[in-house]
Formats: structure tokens, sequence, C-alpha cells
């Protein structure tokens, strides 16, 4: 549409009624949150070249795995889990054991059994594993609804942190498990930075894909069904408990792929990148971005990982006070969030 | 589940001696009753005398103290809300209970649609489905309103859509809680001709009101519950003029 009068009419409009102007802006946050977004991260790439914006890329990659397959579970379903980074956890241990390379000399003290298996072999044990203990875990949670479903995940966040800390036979507890391997296929080896950001990224468009497969499916509407009301679509013949444990399953799968692809690329973990605030952070990226919206997580883990890692070069900021200052930050986006705008950037849906 | 024999499968629901206990408070007590197949049958008591809970009784919504539920020939000890659509029954909420955050399509959809987990997954919805969800629409003049959210819509909106629900699970049964409960004429004329066209196609109607004109003009049998117990039942003017229903309700 070149020339399209009624939308000219209205963007004339606007000039001579400021009151419209917000409205309108307003009406079209959703275009408007996006567009910044992408800009700020292209802005970003400018400033501070490709190297970095090859790291940043490869972070928000696999936040963006892990809210969108969280949004499967908190947006869709409306079950407000703060325990995905358990199986964040469970897919990163079970990349950095599996891969382990016996001849590493570290791992003679407080040794923990070592297999040397491929990336590519190891990376949907990484999945198997956070489903399994999923299904373990969901068996139990279906009980639970609301409030009471958020402190048992909480539970679990807090279970899992602490076997990754004293399960040392296995996890090496606090001193974690250096030299993980770096993906390779034949000859050709994932090392650089560059081409781990394509596989990364393979992987995101993979989950996007399946996601909206799912939530575009008869089985994602009955999940919007329960979020909105679980007693009454039981009543139209639907068992809502196998609804909710088939996503929950899919999505910590999910979490677990992001977890192993984490674990290669930094090739050192420790239980500390597993902590309950990962978690909390995780829930925020995905009511930021927008409930029960793909996009929406996306964009939410664009903004934070752009927030993360641009307060670095903030130049008045002292180093040691970076990482309390983004969560100070965070949070008060948050808090304006929620007074401003409660369904998030892109969302239509509540809490 | 018990086999019943052949001439109770003239029933299209029957309870026998059910109870359901809140705290002291007998909801419903010891309760027996038949409800037969086709026609209307309206249930009225005063406030707390057990109708709602009947309803959630038999629609597995609260599970049963004691007692058996016959629904269509089959016994049950236990009612499964989500095995009442297999039992040929379904039901409208006295405070409306549609998927508030989604639109109207697709609360009407989401009844329309595969049950079994793995299906759902590969299943997108086919024209005869949307055909059906547009008919179930149109029946109840909500086809306007598709795609609002539910939540968006007037309390006499949301009722029909919920009516709408219920049409679309197209069972034998329809149990409704006060349909007409904070309606404005105009939409209580609306609900009852789609409640007589639902006893013209044969459907059987259990129904829930406080309006006695209503219940006469649209019931074929009448059941009364007083504290939980069955105080009368059977044709609609002989009840209603029964000194101990006339009783019960000027609570003389």
């Amino acid at each position: 549409m070149p020339f399209d009068t009624q939308r000219i009419g209205e963007l004339a409009g606007l000039i001579r009624n400021p009151g419209d102007l917000a409205r309108y802006a307003r009406r079209n946050i959703e275009l408007w949150a996006s567009l910044f977004i992408l800009g700020w991260a292209v802005a970003f790439m400018f400033w501070q070249g490709a190297g970095f914006a090859v790291i940043i890329g490869t972070v928000f990659a696999i936040w963006a795995i892990l809210s969108v397959s969280l949004n499967l579970v908190v947006g869709y379903t409306g079950l407000l889990s703060v325990g995905h980074i358990g199986f964040f956890g469970i897919g990163a241990y079970t990349m950095a054991i599996l891969t382990s390379d016996p001849a590493y000399e570290q791992l003679r003290t407080e040794a923990i059994p070592t297999f040397g298996w491929p990336f590519f072999a190891v990376l949907p044990i990484c999945a198997v594993l956070a489903g399994l203990a999923a299904i373990l875990v969901g068996v139990v949670f279906n009980r639970f609804r609301d409030d009471i479903f958020v402190l048992a995940s909480f539970g679990f966040a807090i279970i899992a942190f602490n076997v990754f800390l004293n399960l040392r036979p296995v996890t090496r507890g606090a001193f974690g498990i250096h030299e993980i391997a770096r993906p390779q296929v034949g000859g050709w080896y994932f090392d650089g930075e560059l081409e781990f950001l394509m596989l990364c990224l393979v992987f995101l468009a993979v989950v996007m894909l399946i996601s909206w497969f799912i939530v575009s499916s008869s089985f994602g509407r009955v999940l919007t069904a329960i979020r909105e009301d679980e007693p009454a679509i039981e009543v139209f013949g639907y068992r809502a408990t196998q609804y909710k444990l088939a996503v929950w399953v899919i999505s910590a799968m999910m979490a677990g792929i992001a977890g192993g692809l984490f674990a290669s690329w930094t090739t050192f973990i420790d239980p500390n990148s597993f902590i309950l605030l990962e978690s909390v952070l995780l829930v925020s990226i995905v009511i930021l971005g927008g409930l029960a919206t793909i996009w929406g997580s996306l964009l939410g883990a664009m903004a934070f990982v752009l927030l993360e890692e641009g307060m670095r070069f903030i130049p008045f900021l002292p180093n040691e006070y970076i990482g309390q200052a983004r969560q100070v930050v965070l949070g008060i986006m948050l808090v304006l969030l929620m007074l401003f705008r409660p369904q998030g950037l892109v969302g239509r849906y509540r809490l | 589940m018990t086999s019943t024999p052949a001439g109770r499968q003239e029933l299209a629901l029957e309870t026998q001696s059910i109870s359901k206990h809140f705290g002291a408070v007998r909801a419903v007590d010891e309760l027996s009753l038949v409800i037969p197949r086709q026609g209307t049958t309206s249930i009225v008591g005063p406030n707390g005398s057990g109708k709602s809970t009947l309803v959630n009784l038999l629609s597995g919504v609260l599970p049963l103290d004691g007692g058996m539920v016959i629904i269509d020939g089959v016994g049950l000890r236990v009612v499964k809300a989500h095995d009442t659509p297999d039992h040929g029954l379904t039901r409208t909420f006295q405070e409306v209970r549609l998927f508030d955050q989604i639109t109207v399509w697709d609360n009407i959809m989401v009844v329309l649609t595969e049950r079994r987990l793995f299906p759902a997954l590969f299943e997108r919805a086919r024209p005869a489905t949307r055909q059906k969800a547009r008919d179930i629409l149109e029946q109840v003049g909500m086809w306007d309103k598709r795609d609002s959210l539910a939540q968006d819509l007037s309390y006499g909106q949301r009722k029909l859509v919920e009516i709408g629900r219920a049409l679309a699970m197209n069972v034998n049964t329809y149990l409704m809680d006060e349909p007409f409960a904070g309606l404005f004429p105009q939409m209580i004329e609306r609900v009852k001709s789609i409640m007589k066209q639902m006893r013209a196609d044969g459907h059987t109607i259990v129904f829930i009101s406080h309006n006695m004109e209503i219940v006469r003009e649209l019931s074929d049998r009448i059941i009364v519950l007083d504290s939980g117990a069955l105080l009368a039942a059977g044709e609609v003017e002989p009840v209603l003029n029964s000194e101990e229903v006339i009783e019960a309700y000027l609570g003389a």
C-alpha cells in the first residue's frame, strides 16, 4: 500500500492532537518495543565490534532457548515455575561429565568418572536426562496449582543446586568442571566463537519451531484453557494433568539442550551458574517479553542480555558494582513494567 | 462400575443416596432422585438447599462423600470430571467460567478438538470443525464477537458463550446451573429459545432456577430440594401447589 489514505489521515490527525499521539504510541507499543530492542542490538554490534557481538549473540541464544521453553510452561500453561534452571543445570552437567576427557590433569584431583564422548552424541542425552528428571518432578508437581506450585518449583531449584554442589564424586562440587570439550564433527571443530554462535542459533530456531508447532496445535489451545481454568477444562473431557506433564517435560528437555550448549560454550561450569537467582531472572525475562508469545521471549532475552552486557561499558560505574547494578536496573524495569504494562512488551495476557 | 437393569435406560440420570458434607454442613444428604431421558427438568429450592452442590457432584467437579450416581445406565461411585462427556453429560456454571484470556472462538474450538494427547499435538483445526464452531456461535448469536477475549464480553454475552460451549459438546444431557441468573429480559428470551430448541432436538436438560415463571414455562418435570434432601418431585403444577413446597418457600 504505497498510498494509504486512511493511514495518512491517521498520522495527520496525530500532529494536531498530542493526546492521540500518546494513544497511538501505546497502541503500537509492541512494534516500537521490537524495533527499539533490535535497533539497540544493531547499535551495540557496531559500537563494540563483531567479535564481542558474536559472544553476546551466543549468550542471547542460550537465554532465548531457555526463555522460549519456559514460556511454554509459564505463559501458555500458567504454571509459574522458578525451577527451570535445575533442568538447565542437569543438561550442563550431563554435557560436562560425559564429554570430559580422561587425559586432563586436573580431573585427577577430586576425580570424576570420565567418558570422553563426542558433543553431538551427548546433546540428546542432555535432553533425555533433563526430561527424565522432569517426569519425576512433574508427577509430584501435578498435584499443585498456583502459589503452591511456585513454592514447589522453588524447592526443586534449591534441591538441584545442592545436588550439583554436594554430589562431589560426579560434579566435583564447588571445584566445578574445567576444559569441557567444544563440539567436533569429523575434522570440523566448532572451536571458533562464530561457529558456536551458528550452532546455538540453529538450536534456537529448532526450539522456536517446536514451540510454535505446539502452541498452534489443538494441544496448545488446551494448554491456554488449563491456564485459564483447570477444573473447567476437565469437565469438557480433558485430562489436564497429562497435558501439564507433557508440556513440562518438553520444556525441560529444551532447557537440557540449552544447558549442554552452555557447558560446552563456557568450557567451565560450577554450581554458581545454576543458583535460584538465575531462575528468577529467567522468569523475569519471560514476563518482560510477554507471556504466551514466542517472539516476546526472544525480545525479552535480547533486552536482558543487552542490558546486562551494555552496563559493562558505562564509564562512571566501577567494575565491582556492575553485577549488582544490573540486578537493580532489571528490578526497577520489572517494577515499572508491572505498573504500566503487566502483559509484558509484546504480550496480551497477564499472570 | 455396575450394570443396571434395562428398564433404567429410560433414565438419563439417577442418584442413589448420594451425600456431600462440608464440615458439619450437609449440603447434600442421602439424596436419591431420578431424571428421565429427554425433556426438561428443573431443580428448585431455597438458597443453600444443595442445588449447585448436586450439579457439581453429578459433573464430577466435587467428589462424592457417599452413594452412587448412575449416568446413562452406568453406575459410578467416583465421578471423574474428565469422563463425564464420555457418559454423555456436560454442564454450565453458575458463576460463568469461560477461559477468560482466550478468544470466544477458541473457547468454542477447545471443546471441539481432539482429547488424546499425541493426536492433539498434530491436529490443526479442520474445516468441518471450524464450520461447527461457526454454527454454534451463530446459534447463540456470538459470531460477531468471535475475536474478542472472553473477559471483554458483557455478563449476558458470557452466559451465551458458555451455553454455546456446552452445546458444542453435543451430548445427551445438559446440566445448567442458573442459566437465567443476572440476565436482562431480552437475554432471558434468547436463552429460553435456545433451551427450547435443545429440548426439541431430543436432549435432556436439567436446569436450576429461582424464577418460577420460567420454571413453569420450560419444565416438563420439577425437583424441589430443601436442606440437601428431596422435598418433592414430579409434574410442575401439582408439585408447586403442594403444601410442603409452599411451606418451604415461605418459611412458614
